[in-house]
C-alpha cells in the first residue's frame, strides 16, 4: 500500500482501477512479448510505417495552395523522416533485442531520438521534436487501430492517472466510467482540476512521481478532500473508504435536496446563481445542480480538442446544443479567452517571453479577425436559439471594447446583408480581470451592458502572483485586501451605471466568500455546478443585513490573514447552523 | 583534400568539406544532403569532430547542426565511392546548398 499526498482540488471519493494515460494520449498497452513473437511485432511495424507513408503522401497530394505550402512542406518533412532507414532499423533492433511490442519500440525509439532533438542548440532543429512526437503518434494510431485502449471507450470505472492533463485529453473523457483524476503536475487551477470540479469528480493534483510507483489496474483511491491518493490499499483502509464515501455522499444528497428552492436569502433578497461550463454536455449539470443559467460558457475547448481551426458551423453546433437546453434562461458566451498554451504558441508565432503579459484573449483575436469574426457571426446566429449574451475576456481600454464593438458591428453587417438571422439586441458585457479595467471601471461601465469580475486573473494581476507556482502561490489570495478594494470599486461603478455586475472565478464557489460578496453588492454568481448546491445552502441561511455588516467590516482591514480567518469563522457559524 | 584507397574492389574516397552558407546544415540543406547521397550506391559517412554518422539518413544528418565555417568529413565507400564524393562536395562548398553565404 503506498499513500501519496497531493494538492486536493476537487471534492469526494473515488474508489476504482487506475488507467494511466500518456501524455500523447495513447495507453501503450504492453511492453514484453515472446521471443516468438518478435518477427510479427517488427512485420507490424513495417505495416504501420507503410500505412503512415501512404497516408502522408495522400494527404500531402491534397494541398496544392499556397497557403497550405507549409503544411505540404511539414508533410515532407514527415515523410523524409519515415522513409530514413536507420530509423527502422533502431525501431526493429530494440524489438529483436528485448522481445518488446512494436508499440513500444515505436515509442521508445522516437521519444529518444525527440529527446535529442532537443538538445540541439540550433532552433530550427530542435523545433523538429514536435514532428518526431506527430511521427510516433501517426505510427502508434496505425499499430494500435482498433485495438486502441483510450479514454473515449470504456468499458469499466476507472480512475484517470497522467502526469498532466491537457484540454484535448480531458475532452474525450468517458464521464460514465472516469470516476476520478490524479495527476503528477499541476495546482488548484490547473485543467485537470477545472475539469473534475465540472465533472463533479474527485481529483488530486502536484502528486508528483505517482505515475512512476502505480501500474495499470492498480487499485486506487482518490481522496479529493484531503488531497490523498492511495494504491493498492489494504483491506481495512479500503473499508474506511468505503464508509467515508458512502457519508460524503448522504451529504450530497442533502445539498441535492435544496435544488429546487430559490437562491434568497432569509430576508428576502434574491441572488441568481449561474453555471460556468466548458462542454455542452455539462449545460445538463448546472440545471441539475439548481443554477439558473450559464455565467460563463468557456469555447476554448472549440479550438483545443481539433488539429484545425473549428469552423463557423462547428462553433454553431456546440452552442445551440447548449442553449437548448436552457431555453429562456440566460447563457454568456465568452470569446476565445487563450493564450500562454500550445494554440497561440504554436509554429506560425515566435514564443513568447511572457505569454501572461502576452498577445492572448481579446488581443489575440483583435489580430486574427478571421477568426475572430467566425466565432462572432456563431454566437450572433445562435442568439436567436434563446436569451444568448456574449462577452469579451481581458478587455483592458476603453479603445479595446470599442474596436471589439466596431467589429462586432461589421459581423452583424454582413449577416443582415446575408440576411441571416440574429438577435440584433444581443447583450454585449466585459470581463473585468485586470487592475487597469477595474480602475477604469466607470468608462467601461458606460459602453457594454454588464460586467463579470474574473477573480482568478484580477488577483493574479493586482497582486503580481502567479497561481500556478508552487514557490509563491501563498500570497495569491482572493480575498487580500487591494483585490477586495478593487471588486468593489467596480461592483460601485456598476451600480452607478445601472448595469448588472457578476462575479465569476473560483471565489464564487467559495462558500466562505458569499457573505463579503454579497455583502459588496453582488447578486449574481456564476461558479462550477457541483459546489451550486453548497453556495445555495449559504445564502439561504445569511441575512443581507448580516453580509452588510460583515462586508464593512471586511474592508475596514488591512490583513489578508485576519480578513481569511475572520470569513472562515463567520460562515463555519452559518453553516454549522445550516447542517 | 582528397584521399582514394583501393583495398580490393572496394574504393574507398574521403573529403573534408567547409560549410560555406550562412544558416549551416539545417533542416532543408541536411534535406538535400541526403537526397543527393541516397542517389548513390556506395555506403557515405560523415563526421564532425564528435561523432559519425550516416549520410543518408536524415534522421542523424540533422542532428550534426554543422554551423557555418564548420569542418566535415564525408567518406564513401563503393564502386561509385568517386563520384559520390565529388557531388557531395559540389553540393556543400559550391553551390553552398543553393542557399546565400555571409554578405549575400
Amino acid at each position: 500500500m503506498d499513500i501519496k499526498k497531493g494538492i486536493a482540488v476537487s471534492p469526494g471519493i473515488a474508489i476504482a482501477k487506475s488507467l494511466i494515460i500518456d501524455s500523447e494520449d495513447y495507453r501503450i498497452p504492453k511492453r514484453s512479448v515472446e521471443p516468438s513473437q518478435r518477427m510479427s511485432e517488427i512485420q507490424r511495424t513495417r505495416n504501420a510505417f507503410r500505412a503512415a507513408i501512404d497516408e502522408l503522401t495522400r494527404l500531402q497530394a491534397g494541398r496544392e495552395a499556397t497557403e497550405q505550402r507549409k503544411i505540404k512542406d511539414i508533410f515532407a518533412v514527415h515523410l523524409r523522416f519515415l522513409h530514413d532507414r536507420s530509423l527502422r532499423k533502431e525501431i526493429t533492433d530494440l524489438i529483436h533485442s528485448e522481445s518488446v511490442t512494436a508499440e513500444y519500440a515505436v515509442a521508445a525509439t522516437l521519444r529518444e531520438i525527440a529527446a535529442h532533438f532537443t538538445r540541439v542548440k540550433d532552433v530550427y532543429i530542435s523545433e523538429r521534436a514536435a514532428d518526431i512526437y506527430d511521427i510516433e503518434r501517426r505510427l502508434l494510431r496505425h499499430l494500435l487501430g482498433r485495438r486502441r485502449e483510450d479514454v473515449n471507450h470504456l468499458t469499466e470505472l476507472v480512475v484517470v492517472v497522467a502526469r498532466e492533463l491537457s484540454p484535448t485529453q480531458t475532452a474525450g473523457f468517458d464521464k460514465e466510467f472516469v470516476k476520478g483524476l490524479a495527476a503528477d503536475a499541476g495546482g488548484r487551477t490547473s485543467h485537470a482540476a477545472i475539469v473534475a470540479r465540472s465533472l463533479g469528480i474527485p481529483a488530486v493534483v502536484a502528486l508528483e512521481d505517482l505515475t512512476e510507483t502505480i501500474r495499470g489496474g492498480d487499485t486506487v483511491i482518490i481522496d479529493g478532500n484531503r488531497g490523498i491518493v492511495i494504491v493498492n490499499p489494504d483491506d481495512e483502509t479500503l473499508r474506511q473508504y468505503q464508509e467515508y464515501s458512502l457519508d460524503f455522499l448522504k451529504l450530497e444528497h442533502k445539498l441535492d435536496a435544496i435544488r429546487a428552492k430559490p437562491a434568497v436569502t432569509r430576508d428576502g433578497v434574491k441572488i441568481t446563481l449561474l453555471g460556468n461550463i466548458e462542454f455542452p454536455d455539462e449545460a445538463e449539470q448546472v440545471l441539475q445542480k439548481g443554477g439558473e443559467g450559464i455565467g460563463l460558457y468557456r469555447t476554448e475547448f472549440l479550438y483545443l480538442n481539433s488539429p484545425v481551426e473549428p469552423t463557423e458551423e462547428k462553433h454553431y453546433q456546440a452552442y445551440a446544443q447548449t442553449i437548448s437546453v436552457f431555453k429562456n434562461r440566460p447563457v454568456i458566451i465568452r470569446t476565445l479567452d487563450l493564450g500562454a498554451d500550445k494554440y497561440t504558441q504554436s509554429k506560425r508565432f515566435v514564443p513568447e517571453p511572457n505569454p501572461f503579459l502576452g498577445l492572448r484573449s481579446i488581443r489575440f483575436c483583435l489580430q486574427n479577425l478571421t477568426l475572430f469574426k467566425t466565432q462572432l457571426r456563431a454566437i450572433l446566429r445562435a442568439s436567436v436559439l434563446g436569451k444568448v449574451k456574449m462577452m469579451f475576456p481581458l478587455i483592458t481600454n476603453l479603445q479595446e471594447l470599442m474596436q471589439t464593438k466596431m467589429i462586432l458591428h461589421d459581423v452583424m453587417e454582413d449577416l443582415h446583408e446575408e440576411s441571416v438571422a440574429y438577435n440584433k439586441d444581443t447583450q454585449i458585457g466585459i470581463m473585468i480581470e485586470t487592475p487597469s479595467a477595474a480602475l477604469m471601471g466607470s468608462t467601461l461601465a458606460r459602453d457594454c451592458d454588464f460586467f463579470s469580475i474574473g477573480t482568478n486573473d484580477l488577483t493574479q494581476y493586482t497582486l503580481a502572483v502567479d497561481r500556478g507556482n508552487e514557490q509563491v502561490s501563498t500570497l495569491y489570495s482572493s480575498v487580500d485586501p487591494a483585490v477586495l478594494r478593487l471588486i468593489r470599486t467596480v461592483i460601485q461603478d456598476a451600480q452607478k451605471a445601472q448595469i448588472d455586475v457578476h462575479i465569476c472565478g473560483e471565489m464564487a464557489s467559495e462558500p466562505e466568500y458569499i457573505m463579503l460578496l454579497l455583502g459588496m453588492g453582488v447578486r449574481t454568481i456564476s461558479l462550477a455546478p457541483p459546489m451550486i448546491p453548497e453556495v445555495k445552502q449559504v445564502i439561504r441561511s445569511v441575512t443581507m443585513e448580516d453580509c452588510n455588516g460583515l462586508a464593512r467590516k471586511i474592508l475596514g482591514m488591512n490583513s489578508e490573514r485576519q480578513i481569511a480567518s475572520y470569513l472562515r469563522d463567520a460562515t463555519r457559524k452559518i453553516l454549522s447552523e445550516a447542517f | 583534400m582528397q584521399a582514394e584507397e583501393d583495398t580490393l574492389e572496394r574504393l574507398v574516397c574521403e573529403a573534408t568539406v567547409e560549410i560555406k552558407n550562412t544558416d549551416g546544415l539545417h533542416m532543408r540543406p541536411a534535406m538535400q544532403f541526403v537526397d543527393v547521397a541516397s542517389q548513390f550506391d556506395c555506403d557515405i559517412s560523415v563526421s564532425n569532430e564528435q561523432t559519425t554518422v550516416d549520410g543518408k539518413s536524415i534522421m542523424q544528418m540533422s542532428m550534426l547542426a554543422a554551423a557555418y565555417g564548420s569542418k566535415l568529413k564525408i567518406k564513401a565507400e563503393g564502386a561509385d565511392a568517386r563520384k559520390a564524393i565529388d557531388a557531395l562536395s559540389r553540393l556543400v562548398q559550391e553551390r553552398k546548398f543553393d542557399e546565400p553565404g555571409p554578405g549575400q
